[in-house]
């Protein structure tokens, strides 16, 4: 979501626009009545479409310098699903015979008015839990990694890590579609559009584990 | 190396700075919050508006009821002269951004005068419209969305007033300019509620 008074220039376009917008539907009321109530009507419209983001550009691609070092960075985003069989074959089979340094990222997962308001301690103990649960649960199967927490965006996330851990390669870990918020937000086509690092999706079906 | 990494590590005095997640900083979000409350105001006023209005019996005919008329000329010319601080205060402020102190003075000056024009102007047009608050549902609404409106330009000019006198001490610079940023958007959301209120009231 955009937010239209995020700063004064912002704000300044709103003036403008309101004003376009208050002559256009003055206008067509002059007309007619009912055409001016649609005028106003499509026109707010247009406003909410465009404050959910309709306008939007997408941001340049983020280039990632990479150290050449011996080993193999390799950096995961994953919630929930990262104790999942999938991802730790996965990362198992990228281990196999290569030096691997692996950063899991945990995004902080918070509501939208939490984060606006800054009450994200919860959301951080709880991705704190998850994380410690499955570095522990990757150890088990043989994968050396470390972790941290990440912003509440897996884009976000992946792009602060991205600046003190430049990897060759990202893991994004998901729920099966149908299920996946992330999925549905278009996490892993948009990882691929915004950094030049092959981006790699495992899923991971979690209540498919359980029941086995 | 110890001895001055330990002085470094004590430079910083009293509590960590608190973690933040939110990408807007604290007092843009107060003022986002504020202004949200402030538009959930206006609401209720504009929704007492056109319930009058819809209910008056000559609707949408005539407005207001015969035999009062609304200056919309004069409202029309304050319209203006709203709009036109809305530019003055965003040059003030991409002045400061540019570091362009002088600029940032004149806008902030500039947009003082004008505002206060236009509550001078308000004033006269409360004293010559023909009506008061006791001559119907309409003159009420009237007066009371207009003088709500009019109570904010007021409260702008003070914050203005304040950023005004703090960029003629000195203060404000390309980095940190929060002081003149805020009080302009809110600036902004006056200007506006101000062309709907002109719209819907004087014009439609």
């Amino acid at each position: 979501m955009k937010n239209p008074l995020r700063d004064e220039a912002s704000a300044f376009q709103v003036v403008l626009v309101t004003l376009g917008g208050a002559v256009l539907v003055v206008l067509a009321a002059w007309v007619n009545t009912w055409l001016g109530l649609v005028v106003f009507l499509a026109l707010v419209a247009v406003a909410l479409w465009a404050i959910r983001g309709g306008m939007r550009q997408r941001p340049p691609q983020a280039h990632v310098v990479h150290d050449g070092g011996p080993a193999r960075k390799i950096l995961v985003v994953a919630n929930e699903t990262v104790g999942g069989d999938e991802l730790r074959e996965l990362l198992g089979r990228k281990a196999e015979g290569v030096s691997e340094d692996v950063l899991l990222v945990c995004p902080a997962l918070n509501s939208r008015l939490r984060t606006w308001t800054s009450d994200e301690d919860g959301a951080r103990a709880a991705a704190q839990e998850r994380l410690d649960e499955s570095l522990a649960r990757l150890r088990d199967a043989g994968v050396t990694a470390r972790g941290e927490i990440g912003d509440g965006d897996p884009l976000q996330a992946l792009e602060d890590a991205l600046r003190t851990f430049p990897a060759d390669e990202i893991v994004v870990s998901t729920h099966p579609p149908g299920r996946s918020n992330w999925l549905e937000q278009g996490v892993v086509e948009n990882a691929r559009l915004r950094f030049d690092v092959p981006v790699s999706h495992v899923v991971v079906d979690l209540a498919a584990e359980t029941s086995v | 190396m110890s001895a001055h990494a330990e002085a470094v590590g004590h430079e910083h005095h009293g509590p960590p700075p608190a973690n933040r997640s939110s990408r807007l900083d604290p007092a843009t979000l107060g003022m986002f919050l504020f202004i949200a409350s402030e538009a959930m105001l206006f609401g209720a006023f504009f929704t007492a508006y056109f319930f009058v209005r819809v209910v008056n019996p000559d609707a949408p005919a005539t407005w207001p009821p015969p035999p009062f008329e609304f200056p919309v000329f004069v409202a029309g010319v304050n319209t203006a002269i709203l709009v036109t601080s809305s530019f003055t205060v965003h040059w003030a402020t991409q002045a400061i951004k540019r570091g362009d102190r002088n600029g940032l003075r004149a806008g902030l000056v500039i947009t003082i005068l004008l505002g206060a024009a236009f509550l001078l102007t308000q004033m006269v047009e409360y004293a010559h419209v023909g009506f008061n608050t006791g001559d119907g549902a309409f003159a009420s609404v009237f007066f009371g969305l207009t003088g709500l409106h009019g109570a904010h330009v007021f409260v702008g000019l003070s914050l203005l007033t304040i950023a005004a006198v703090r960029a003629f001490r000195g203060h404000f610079s390309p980095e940190h300019h929060h002081g003149v940023e805020i009080p302009g958007i809110y600036w902004h959301f006056v200007d506006v509620m101000w062309i709907i209120v002109f719209f819907a009231v004087y014009v439609l």
